[in-house]
């Protein structure tokens, strides 16, 4: 079994396609919607942790490439400029996953990425521009 | 066995003074009881890492050739308005100010990504920053524009000079509303769904010298990573209010005027912070030392994060109204814990400042005294403290209206 978070951007003329049953149906994947955002006539943008036998996963990524489907890393979204951070905390409380989690013995933050699932809800709490979206 | 001042200086030229930050003296007092830490300690010194919006700059540029009178003029840094109304080089900026054409909350929640706290950093950082100024002209400064890049090792004096820092605690604040609020206390989710908090607790400067037996005009501190001074007491200083058995406040009290030279300074320490939906600050690292010069001074160092309480304040209501309601008191080592129960109500809390920061500052300031670098002050004057009298105000808000045609 293999798992992975990705962001699939879909083009507008596939946004009435039932991508994710087909996704669940015929490459069998366990499909977790973690965010989506559609809109009619404009680019959808749907976080997912995907999690299903490797080589089916791989085949998935090329029936969503030869679709149009833009598959991004998530890892990569939500970057935390540690240089730019100092450790006032104010990120930590809305972040639902604690992949912005806090020492509490040094009170200094930390940022996990594999926990991230770039629902961007510390990118307004930060003053300090630290936390930053890498495509948008 | 009181000590003074002098006495502790001459320790600290020899190398021979015992200094420890405002947490570390908290295990050495539970070690060697208050007797024995008065007697061998000499130095407790603070910090704190937050942000203060009462903050800002002054510069002299030097004269331009020929001669231009800013004064009276237009003066803008980056496209962020400076105050000219001086002579005629002399510039004033303050921490919260923004480029006119800033589209502030037109679009809510606004941005507020650059103002006055991002020039003062931009100069500290060593960063060329545009100056643009028009003048009206005169026979002694004729030219009427000017369009050049600045920086601050060119400038002649470049001095932070902040009338509110320092606040001696401060509200924890939340949201009791259905909507989200954007204040500058941080993003507050409704229904008291997060509450934020801005102190540095057992290290903050004003929490441990309460009463401000050592803290006065002219004390030496740490400020934006060199030394700086107390001025005075700083604006909507409040000493009378209601105090715990150790004298310490329990709402926000006193706060501090302070200047430094922004030439020494490091933007390590000093950042502009931009608080969405709100605007425009400046976070800022200050630290006190505070000398042991009996056993009182040292047990108000001793004070620990579970005996410190700041009060639960609704912004949704009651703080733009000015409703003097609390929703309660909580401990600041509830706080820091990343929980708080108000109400009956379990409640997260993220900081606004910076923890630690605020224990690198008190480090850093504790390095220099070890090092003899840093020499401690006593006050020309005192500042009022609680029994002054002495009080913050309200706006005594008295309508303009048209007088009647005298006809």
């Amino acid at each position: 079994m293999a798992k992975k978070k990705v962001v699939l951007n879909f083009p507008p003329h596939l946004i009435d396609q039932p991508i994710t049953y087909r996704l669940v149906k015929d490459y069998d994947l366990v499909v977790n919607i973690l965010r989506a955002r559609i809109t009619p006539r404009e680019w959808g943008r749907m976080v997912v942790e995907l999690n299903g036998n490797g080589s089916r996963l791989d085949e998935a990524m090329n029936f969503l490439a030869d679709l149009g489907v833009v598959v991004e890393p998530l890892a990569g979204e939500i970057q935390w400029q540690e240089e730019r951070c100092i450790h006032c905390t104010a990120c930590v409380a809305p972040c639902p996953t604690h992949a912005l989690d806090l020492d509490r013995v040094a009170m200094t933050v930390a940022f996990d990425r594999e926990r991230c699932i770039a629902c961007e809800l510390c990118l307004n709490v930060c003053p300090y521009r630290a936390i930053e979206m890498a495509f948008e | 066995m009181a000590k003074t001042v002098a006495e502790i200086n001459d320790k600290i030229r020899q190398g021979k003074a015992v200094v420890f930050t405002a947490e570390e003296i908290i295990e050495v007092v539970k070690a060697k009881g208050v007797k024995r830490a008065a007697a061998e300690v000499d130095v407790v010194t603070t910090g704190t890492f937050a942000p203060m919006c009462s903050s800002g700059a002054y510069f002299n540029t030097g004269h331009a050739n020929p001669r231009i009178k800013m004064g009276g003029g237009k003066v803008t840094l980056n496209d962020v308005p400076v105050y000219a109304g001086f002579a005629a080089v002399d510039l004033l900026i303050g921490a919260t100010v923004v480029a006119d054409d800033d589209p502030r909350n037109k679009v809510f929640p606004g941005k507020f990504a650059y103002g006055g706290a991002h020039v003062i950093e931009d100069l500290v950082a060593g960063r060329d920053v545009r100056l643009v100024a028009s003048a009206y002209g005169t026979d002694c400064y004729p030219r009427k524009n000017l369009d050049t890049l600045i920086r601050l090792e060119d400038l002649n004096e470049a001095v932070l000079f902040n009338m509110r820092n320092a606040y001696q605690n401060y509200n924890v604040a939340v949201n009791l509303g259905d909507r989200v609020i954007y204040t500058y206390m941080g993003v507050l989710q409704p229904k008291m769904r997060n509450a934020n908090y801005c102190t540095a607790g057992q290290l903050s400067p004003l929490l441990n010298d309460p009463l401000y037996r050592t803290i006065g005009v002219g004390t030496r501190i740490f400020l934006g990573g060199d030394q700086g001074y107390v001025v005075s007491h700083g604006t909507q200083h409040n000493p009378g209010v209601r105090r715990s058995d150790r004298g310490v406040p329990r709402v926000p009290a006193g706060t501090l005027a302070v200047t430094g030279d922004l030439k020494q300074m490091s933007h390590r320490w000093l950042k502009g912070a931009s608080f969405t939906g709100y605007g425009v600050t400046l976070t800022l690292g200050l630290g006190i030392p505070i000398p042991i010069l009996d056993e009182e001074i040292l047990e108000f160092t001793a004070v620990t994060d579970a005996e410190l309480t700041a009060p639960v304040v609704d912004y949704s209501q009651d703080y733009p109204n000015c409703k003097p309601e609390i929703l309660g008191e909580v401990s600041i080592a509830q706080l820091k814990s990343g929980e708080i129960t108000v109400n009956g109500k379990k409640v997260v809390t993220a900081g606004l400042s910076s923890y630690a920061f605020a224990r690198e500052v008190a480090q850093v300031l504790k390095r220099w005294i070890t090092e003899g670098s840093f020499f401690l002050t006593e006050p020309v004057a005192p500042i009022p403290s609680a029994d002054s009298g002495y009080k913050f105000k309200p706006l005594k808000e008295r309508p303009w209206e048209p007088a009647q045609a005298a006809n």
